[in-house]
């Protein structure tokens, strides 16, 4: 059996991979295809740990957080779609109304 | 029919509800009618109810109607007593006479029928004062009344005397209300109730003299201001802004008496506290003098009758200051007569001289406005105290009883018999310059006789204070009888025993009546140039009397100044500054630590996830290291 350090190890570089897209790209789309991809790192950390420790807790939280994600990104594309028949843009610097 | 007694206050509730909401519907004169058998029907009911206290005996009963707080004793609840039955027939006898007039007199006013609901209110007020079964109520209807009193005399409001005239008298009344307000406080923690029957009895049991001196001067405190007593009653002869019916009816026959009602109904405190009655009998002897030397200079014809008011109104005072409330209260009758008839007969004046009422620009009438001059001519030599009129006999049993207690009030009769003189003086210099001597009218004024509609109330009047003296007479005491029951448990000052003291003093009286009127007719028959010279001559005097001894002036200056001053003080130098700066200085120091922060907001969302970022790894290092 691998041991699951590795798989620790290649959550931990597709999260911060995920996170540096997030942080570093413009588009709406990638940072929403970003923001997936550290769910799933996530979700390997949980199904991993579950799986070396013998319990099975861990995949049931992986669960939950597909059906929350798939929600999250019905919410996500609606918005996404609404702000660009607005903007015509995809990109999150064009919208900074907030700034105080 | 005593339990139905509820009805007298009811039906003219009643009525004024009727007109307050549908009143605009209805045209001239429905709504006056309407107004005047409401008060009519409480009469009728009054009068009846009243049957067993005329049979003599009767003591009255109480008549609970609801229970509103029986903790306190404060239920709706009325005291039907002789004493409640004399008021209850005055006020709304002589206010029934009123409303009649007054449909003739407010003929084409705009507020007709509003004019007729606030009159109703007022007498359902006053009768909810004096049949009230405990001070709770009886307080209910002191400032009911006090509230008509503000809109009848600001009724006119469009001028801007009428509406200072209603606050002034609003005031005023405050203050005096303040007084009873603390006097009914200290009769509740003395007994536990406000109840009548539950304190009169065990008056003597409970009050210390300190005690019941306390309450006495506390509720004499709400006499002063409510019936126009030194030093409240500046706010009387303002009142006369309101129409003239208001005048005749609040304040000179009813409202304004309700001062002395309450002295004698409380008569079991105030026969605890002797200083406080001394007190009560000065106070009403000074104010008869001081505001009938204020009358003699006055030349409003509705001004001097105000102050006529004031003058007698101190009669009354001095009369249960005495313990000679049948005294009082027989005054108090026939000055509800003849001061509702002059004040009714100085209305047909006004309404006849397109408004004027300056005396000086009369003169003459009498051949113009017979009834008018007649009428009021009697209502003159009532008021001045000629027998066999109303006057003489009340006034006479009030200085006689004062005469008789002897020491002090020896000094006060002396100043009641002094006021007699110039009260003969003031009423016959008014007659004069209205109805006699030469007419000085001004350019177009055309006099002319009222419409029978007010001039049978003058009539009705005038037929009630030629008789209604012989009520009470030494010889036959059928008031006294009547009100017997009420004061069983008091003890009454009396006139002299004696046949010839008695004829003695009112002779003294009568003469210094007729003094006063010989002196006024010598004087003021003359032609005018004679009289004016007169007056100047009597200068700086004549004109301290014309402006009131300035007392207005004065309070002007000493109470209302510095008022105004200190709201100044509040409003500008404390409010603005200090509550504004406070509110206003929080507000401006959370937009300024807002300029502060607002910078970390950026609009650009990585900025926030990096924060996020940055924030989870800083947590997630302090877990690891050990923190927590």
């Amino acid at each position: 059996m691998i041991d699951p350090g590795w798989y620790m190890g290649l959550a931990a570089v597709l999260f911060m991979i995920g996170a540096l897209g997030l942080l570093l790209r413009r588009n709406a789309l990638v940072m929403f295809m970003c923001i997936e991809l550290m769910l799933n790192a996530v979700n390997l950390t949980l199904i991993s740990a579950g799986r070396a420790l013998n319990d099975l807790n861990g995949q049931v939280a992986v669960f939950f957080i597909l059906v929350v994600a798939a929600a999250e990104v019905v919410v996500g594309l609606a918005i996404i779609v609404s702000v660009f028949r607005l903007r015509a843009t995809a990109s999150v610097d064009e919208l900074s109304e907030l700034r105080g | 029919m005593t339990e139905l007694i509820w009805l007298a206050i009811a039906v003219p509730l009643a009525g004024s509800v009727l007109l307050h909401f549908f009143g605009r519907f209805l045209k001239e004169p429905l709504p006056g009618v309407i107004a005047s058998l409401a008060v009519g029907a409480s009469f009728v009911i009054a009068l009846t109810a009243a049957i067993p206290f005329f049979e003599g005996g009767a003591h009255g009963e109480a008549v609970l109607l609801w229970e509103w707080m029986p903790a306190i004793g404060a239920n709706i609840e009325i005291l039907w007593d002789p004493l409640a039955a004399m008021m209850t027939l005055i006020v709304t006898g002589v206010g029934a006479l009123i409303h009649v007039f007054a449909i003739g007199y407010m003929h084409g006013d705009e507020r007709f029928h509003r004019f007729f609901a606030i009159l109703n209110l007022f007498i359902a007020s006053m009768l909810i004062l004096v049949l009230a079964g405990n001070y709770a109520m009886l307080f209910l209807g002191w400032e009911l009344v006090g509230l008509c009193s503000y809109l009848l005399i600001g009724f006119w409001f469009r001028r801007h005397s009428a509406a200072a005239a209603a606050k002034k008298a609003f005031i005023v009344n405050r203050i005096g209300d303040l007084g009873l307000m603390v006097g009914l406080m200290l009769v509740f923690t003395a007994f536990g109730t406000l109840s009548y029957a539950g304190i009169f009895d065990r008056a003597d049991a409970e009050l210390t003299t300190g005690l019941a001196t306390a309450i006495a001067l506390l509720f004499f405190v709400g006499v002063v201001g409510k019936s126009a007593q030194i030093p409240l009653y500046v706010w009387l002869p303002d009142a006369m802004e309101g129409p003239t019916p208001v005048s005749a009816l609040i304040h000179a026959a009813t409202m304004v008496t309700a001062g002395v009602y309450l002295i004698a109904r409380s008569a079991a405190i105030y026969e605890l506290a002797p200083a406080a009655q001394v007190t009560v009998a000065t106070v009403g002897a000074f104010t008869a003098l001081w505001a009938a030397t204020i009358a003699m200079g006055q030349r409003d014809i509705k001004r001097v009758l105000a102050y006529s008011t004031i003058s007698q109104l101190g009669y009354m005072i001095l009369a249960v200051g005495t313990t000679a409330y049948v005294a009082g209260l027989f005054h108090l009758m026939t000055h509800a007569f003849f001061k509702a008839l002059l004040f009714l007969g100085a209305g047909s004046v006004i309404h006849a001289m397109n408004g004027e009422q300056d005396m000086y620009k009369m003169g003459g009438l009498f051949k113009k406005m017979k009834v008018t001059g007649i009428t009021m001519g009697i209502a003159t030599i009532a008021i001045a105290g000629i027998p066999p009129l109303g006057g003489f006999w009340s006034k006479d049993e009030i200085l006689a009883a004062v005469f008789e207690r002897g020491g002090y009030f020896s000094f006060l009769w002396v100043i009641g018999l002094v006021t007699a003189l110039i009260t003969g003086f003031y009423m016959a210099r008014q007659f004069i310059l209205v109805f006699l001597g030469k007419p000085r009218w001004d350019e177009g004024v055309q006099p002319h006789e009222s419409p029978r509609v007010m001039t049978v109330p003058l009539v009705i009047l005038a037929l009630l204070s030629t008789i209604g003296g012989l009520t009470n007479t030494p010889i036959r005491l059928s008031l006294e009888h009547f009100l017997e029951p009420a004061f069983e448990s008091i003890t009454l000052a009396h006139p002299p025993e004696e046949t010839w003291l008695l004829v003695v003093i009112a002779a003294l009286s009568v003469i210094a009546g007729l003094v006063g009127i010989g002196a006024a007719s010598v004087n003021y028959l003359r032609p005018r140039e004679d009289w004016e010279r007169w007056e100047g001559g009597l200068e700086p005097v004549w004109s301290w009397w014309g402006q009131a001894y300035g007392v207005d002036e004065f309070y002007g200056r000493t109470i209302v100044a510095p008022g105004k001053r200190l709201a100044e003080v509040t409003a500008f130098d404390i409010d603005i500054p200090v509550i504004d700066g406070a509110v206003n200085g929080v507000g401006r120091l959370v937009r300024g630590l807002g300029a502060w922060i607002r910078p970390l907001q950026t609009g650009y969302v990585r900025n926030y996830g990096a924060l996020l970022l940055a924030g989870t790894v800083v947590i997630l290092i302090w877990l690891l290291v050990g923190g927590a």
